[in-house]
């Protein structure tokens, strides 16, 4: 993998009257890579993209994107990104094929190579059957893949995904991602907001986490992970219903974060024989028994809510406060 | 760049034509709503329906163009696939003259179709560039009147209501169903602001006396009432992406 930045962000910065969306960040993109750019609704993360696309200008701060500087040069650098924007925007009345062609239109896409182009991306997304209906007779996830596919017809360098999995049922994200992480075999840089953690862990080479415009961490999924150090959590099953013991517990050890995750009882914080220690003497003056312990691998999760002090809860929110 | 920019405009005008014109709705707007008020004029008092023909083929210009261009940008901002062409190497200028091309093509296409049903089907002598001197400024400028009109609202609904003004006002005080001169001297000057009394008059000399300076004259107002009306509304449309 080449490490020539594609992009560079240098004190970027975007306000909207009192309210500072992005707070002089910093950052670059290598080539090749797929960089997450993670966070909770409201962090900036659109607001970002919407900059390094030419859709925003920024407040201050300054820019460059394959090269081209944002302020002077972005109609120079739109002609080799690509962007997936939140919303799926492609026109309803327009066929899917059609959709595509009038996208290799725009782009200038020399005319004897639309058509072919756009129904390899259709064969590609797995929509070639249904090249010829209407977009707006599509599935949210049909919808999806067809707006990313509209974003490569001109095949760009760099692509930016907003959000592309969120409202998107289990199959038809998973689908999605399988999709984006051929992207990189492709060479194609891509840039991928997101606020599913997982969704970040599965594809991203190295992420950003971004909180109220400010970025918090940049690094690789493992590194953010292993940077959990000696604090690993520790797992306990109970044979009570997890959340009671979980409160119970909490109250016992204050200076420990205790939650309930999946029928059992995570401990953060605190050394194993601390907690260890604390569990046993907690079940005793209970009378209950201890069903399994283990310490857990940390994942990106956990790694997130050690930066950031949010919840999974706060990201795992979909805009308009939707979980 | 500039390349670009031609290059969007052409097929921003192509797909507006597919995706909102070529449809009943703007087709019936366009052409039944102008004849059914003149017809419904004509039966009222009747008289020679070549004197109608100009506002007839006026209306049709005013109407046809203004018929979903009043609307399709805010359509476009509400459901975000205006901000996708602003992602395309265009401008924000490129994209409103888009529109407009696509407004004005459609409203040739049914005024060509009026104004051949009425020269033929009445037997009129018409010098056709005159003619197109009048009718091509004509439908930029309503259909750029329609940009504008769209951008300087929020919602669907309030550019539709907020083209009504206009295109009302136009209808009744612009000399399609009576002429200026026969006007109270207040509404008179009235009429000379409003850019529909420079269309009838202009086809009104075409379709009669073929006088070149007063067709000319009505030519060049039209002209500068596009260039008023698409560069506030380019303007406009740029403030929401900033």
């Amino acid at each position: 993998m080449s490490q020539d930045p594609v992009i560079e962000a240098s004190e970027l910065t975007k306000s909207y009257g009192d309210v500072l969306a992005v707070n002089h960040i910093n950052f670059e993109v290598k080539k090749g890579e797929i960089f997450g750019f993670l966070g909770p609704n409201g962090a900036g993360k659109t607001t970002t993209i919407r900059m390094l696309t030419g859709l925003s200008k920024p407040t201050a701060g300054s820019a460059h994107v394959l090269g081209f500087d944002i302020y002077s040069q972005i109609a120079e650098a739109k002609r080799h990104i690509g962007v997936v924007p939140e919303l799926s925007n492609l026109y309803d009345e327009l066929s899917g094929l059609d959709n595509l062609i009038f996208m290799a239109q725009l782009y200038g896409v020399p005319r004897n190579q639309r058509k072919e182009r756009a129904e390899q991306l259709l064969k590609t997304f797995r929509l070639y059957d249904r090249r010829d209906d209407a977009f707006g007779t599509f599935s949210r996830g049909m919808k999806r893949a067809l707006t990313i596919a509209a974003a490569l017809v001109h095949a760009p360098k760099l692509l930016f995904l907003d959000e592309p999995t969120a409202g998107l049922d289990v199959v038809a994200a998973r689908s999605l991602r399988s999709l984006i992480a051929d992207l990189r075999q492709q060479g194609i840089t891509v840039f991928l907001t997101t606020h599913y953690l997982e969704e970040a862990d599965l594809l991203c080479d190295r992420i950003t986490i971004l909180v109220k415009g400010r970025i918090v961490a940049v690094d690789s999924p493992e590194a953010l992970k292993t940077s959990l150090g000696a604090s690993l959590p520790i797992e306990v099953s109970f044979p009570e219903a997890p959340q009671k013991i979980a409160e119970e517990l909490s109250e016992k050890l204050p200076n420990l974060r205790v939650v309930a995750v999946n029928h059992k009882v995570r401990i953060y914080g605190g050394t194993p024989v601390e907690v260890l220690d604390a569990v046993v003497r907690f079940a005793k003056e209970k009378g209950i028994g201890v069903d399994a312990v283990s310490t857990v691998r940390p994942s990106l999760e956990d790694a997130f809510i050690k930066i950031t002090g949010l919840t999974p809860t706060v990201m795992a929110m979909e805009k308009g406060g939707r979980r | 760049m500039w390349h670009d920019n031609l290059r969007g405009i052409y097929y921003i005008a192509l797909k507006d034509m597919r995706t909102y014109y070529l449809k009943p709705p703007a087709i019936s707007w366009g052409i039944v709503f102008p004849v059914a008020w003149i017809l419904a004029f004509y039966l009222r008092s009747p008289r020679a329906f070549e004197e109608l023909v100009p506002g007839l083929i006026a209306m049709t210009i005013l109407f046809s163009t203004t018929a979903a261009e009043a609307v399709v940008i805010n359509f476009e901002l509400r459901i975000g696939s205006l901000e996708r062409l602003l992602l395309a190497p265009i401008t924000v200028s490129a994209v409103l003259i888009g529109k407009v091309l696509g407004g004005a093509l459609f409203g040739f296409l049914m005024t060509a179709l009026v104004a051949l049903g009425s020269i033929i089907g009445l037997g009129l002598y018409v010098n056709v560039p005159y003619l197109l001197l009048v009718v091509v400024p004509s439908l930029f400028a309503f259909s750029a009147m329609g940009a504008l009109l769209c951008v300087l609202v929020k919602e669907v609904f309030e550019a539709q209501t907020l083209a009504n003004l206009p295109r009302f006002l136009m209808m009744f005080l612009s000399g399609v169903f009576y002429p200026i001169s026969a006007m109270p001297w207040p509404l008179r000057y009235v009429s000379y602001l409003l850019p529909l009394t420079y269309t009838v008059d202009g086809l009104r000399h075409v379709l009669t006396s073929g006088e070149n300076a007063v067709i000319l004259f009505d030519s060049m107002i039209l002209i500068m009432v596009v260039v008023v009306l698409i560069v506030p509304a380019v303007r406009l449309l740029h403030r929401r992406f900033v």
